[in-house]
């Protein structure tokens, strides 16, 4: 566990960049700091490793102040992601991933072996050890990055804005990979960044900080979204955070209906204004409205209990028929969510 | 032509104190002393300056009041002061001019390293000296080995002006030559000269190949596994 206790950060010209910050990171969980900037959300992160020392207060790793342990020590035991990547250009990607594990004086061949295995953690070719940085793209070397950090497998990871040089779809497909190895690793990490949707996608807990460095709401994100502290919270996680919201209401248990589906080539008698075709095996073929007989029309697809709300209802607006298809792991279609059924659900949300 | 057939089919220009052997001899002697102990000046320094940001000024000051040196000047001048006895007359002024290059392209060179590179190295917990010589030197190679190449290239062409004080090295054919009106001697010198810089590049060169990874240098690198 990471704690702040009134951690300031005070510049000789009177500049206060963090003002009496106290929060906790807990173990095993994502940490995300987020705000507009000039919030001292990266001064805060630095300070954890002492890249920066705090002017007053005290930050603790599960119990001890950093501020006694001697920089190059304490940042060896602690994960470091940023922005760029900050690969060292001149030395091969396996190299790169091992500068930890040299530091501390591991065997050559086994640091070599470690990094070669968390290329493969991050989802890379192996192949990619032997190269240099620069023959990577920036999405592949945010990768190694992250495998550089995870080397000496340290108990705490610190990323400072690491994907935002990445494009949109990088950058989705990186925190994806981000939630997947957390689920593996459990490390306790703090994370900082000004995108609000991406500190909701990761954060076990958001962390959302106005300029001057002051703490204006500590919450998991659904009540984040549901309570915002204030106005500054409210206008800064934006205008739609209700249809945001959905993303952590649970498709778990929604009425679905197993009487729209017919299988292809079959005749339905059903007088039904849309039925789903399906194939043998109960695949997704696509929707057939009474009026049109012999078009399929497109669809979207869900699966309950384990896709969010937002996915059911973005899968519904996907489709002339208004309805979601809901699928399992394997994609074969269990049955259908109705507007009816999806109104009932978003009541709930609402209410609840 | 017939000049350089002259000097160089010449066998008494190939033995004893004034032949071509010990002229080129006394040539790389002087050149290698004053780059050697320039570079022992100039690296630690600029490394210094370069890492710690502090006394960049110190360093363009030097460097522009360097360039204004007249060479030629403070040959003369060291030579009246410590006479030829020694080879120190000619070491000092060399050594004066190679300083500045080194000393600004290594400054330049470390200061320049993206200062994200920088912060990843402090921040994986490499120790100030790690950082120096782990990332910022390597980094920098390219840059630090220029500051040593345009050091020599004006070393050696520098040399050659010593023999006017009365000291060895290939200048002295030349300088001797037009003395004696031996037109061979100062063709063949020059001919000489110019070779010896060609063969300083060239070295230069080769050390930069040996010594800058290919990850710097973004030179194409054949791949191992028959694939990249």
């Amino acid at each position: 566990m990471i704690t702040f206790d009134a951690v300031t950060k005070r510049y000789p010209d009177g500049t206060v960049a963090v003002d009496a910050l106290s929060l906790e990171a807990p173990t095993g969980e994502i940490t995300v700091f987020v705000g507009p900037s000039g919030c001292g959300k990266t001064t805060s992160l630095r300070m954890i490793n002492r890249m920066i020392d705090a002017t007053e207060g005290r930050i603790l790793l599960d119990g001890v102040p950093v501020q006694g342990i001697d920089p190059p020590t304490l940042r060896r035991g602690i994960g470091y992601v940023i922005q760029q990547a900050g690969l060292f250009p001149h030395r091969k990607i396996v190299d790169n991933i091992a500068t930890v594990p040299y530091l501390l004086g591991w065997d050559r061949k086994k640091a070599r072996s470690r990094a070669m295995e968390l290329l493969e953690r991050v989802g890379l070719d192996p192949a990619m050890g032997e190269r240099y940085p620069f023959q990577l793209s920036g999405g592949q070397q945010q990768r190694v990055g992250v495998a550089r950090a995870l080397a000496a497998d340290p108990p705490v990871l610190l990323m400072d804005e690491p994907f935002s040089a990445v494009d949109p779809i990088v950058r989705t497909s990186l925190q994806d990979e981000l939630i997947r190895l957390q689920a593996e690793l459990n490390k306790t990490i703090v994370f900082v960044t000004h995108d609000i949707d991406e500190a909701i996608k990761l954060g076990d807990r958001v962390a959302v900080l106005r300029v001057g460095g002051r703490l204006a709401q500590l919450a998991d994100p659904k009540t984040l979204l549901s309570e915002p502290a204030d106005d500054f919270v409210r206008e800064f996680l934006g205008r739609d955070r209700g249809i945001r919201r959905l993303r952590f209401v649970s498709t778990e248990g929604m009425r679905l209906r197993t009487d729209l589906t017919v299988t292809e080539g079959s005749d339905d008698p059903a007088d039904e204004p849309w039925r789903l075709v399906v194939t043998a095996d109960d695949r997704p073929l696509g929707w057939v409205s009474r009026d049109r007989p012999g078009t399929l029309e497109p669809y979207g697809t869900f699966r309950p209990g384990h896709d969010s709300m937002r996915s059911a209802l973005d899968a519904a607006l996907l489709s002339p028929s208004g309805c979601a298809v809901a699928v399992d792991g394997e994609g074969r279609v269990v049955g259908v969510a109705t507007r009816e059924a999806l109104d009932e659900a978003l009541t709930e949300a609402a209410d609840g | 032509m017939s000049w350089l057939t002259d000097f160089f089919g010449d066998p008494a220009n190939w033995s004893g104190p004034d032949g071509i052997p010990a002229r080129l001899l006394e040539h790389l002697e002087f050149s290698a002393l004053a780059l050697v102990l320039a570079m022992l000046v100039a690296v630690p320094l600029g490394l210094l300056i370069g890492h710690t940001g502090k006394g960049g000024l110190l360093v363009v000051v030097t460097a522009n009041l360097a360039r204004a040196l007249p060479t030629l000047g403070l040959l003369v001048l060291f030579v009246l002061l410590l006479g030829t006895a020694s080879i120190l007359p000619v070491i000092i002024p060399l050594v004066l001019l190679a300083v500045p290059p080194i000393l600004v392209n290594t400054f330049e060179g470390i200061r320049g390293v993206d200062p994200e590179l920088r912060d990843a190295a402090y921040g994986m917990g490499l120790t100030g000296g790690q950082v120096l010589g782990r990332v910022l030197v390597p980094v920098a190679l390219p840059l630090i080995l220029l500051g040593l190449r345009l050091s020599a290239i004006q070393v050696v062409a520098t040399t050659t002006v010593a023999a006017y004080t009365g000291l060895g090295g290939l200048g002295r054919f030349v300088i001797d030559g037009f003395a004696t009106k031996d037109y061979a001697g100062v063709v063949g010198g020059s001919v000489l000269i110019v070779l010896f810089a060609l063969v300083v590049q060239i070295v230069f060169m080769l050390v930069q190949r040996a010594t800058v990874s290919p990850g710097v240098s973004q030179r194409l690198i054949t791949p191992k596994k028959g694939r990249l």
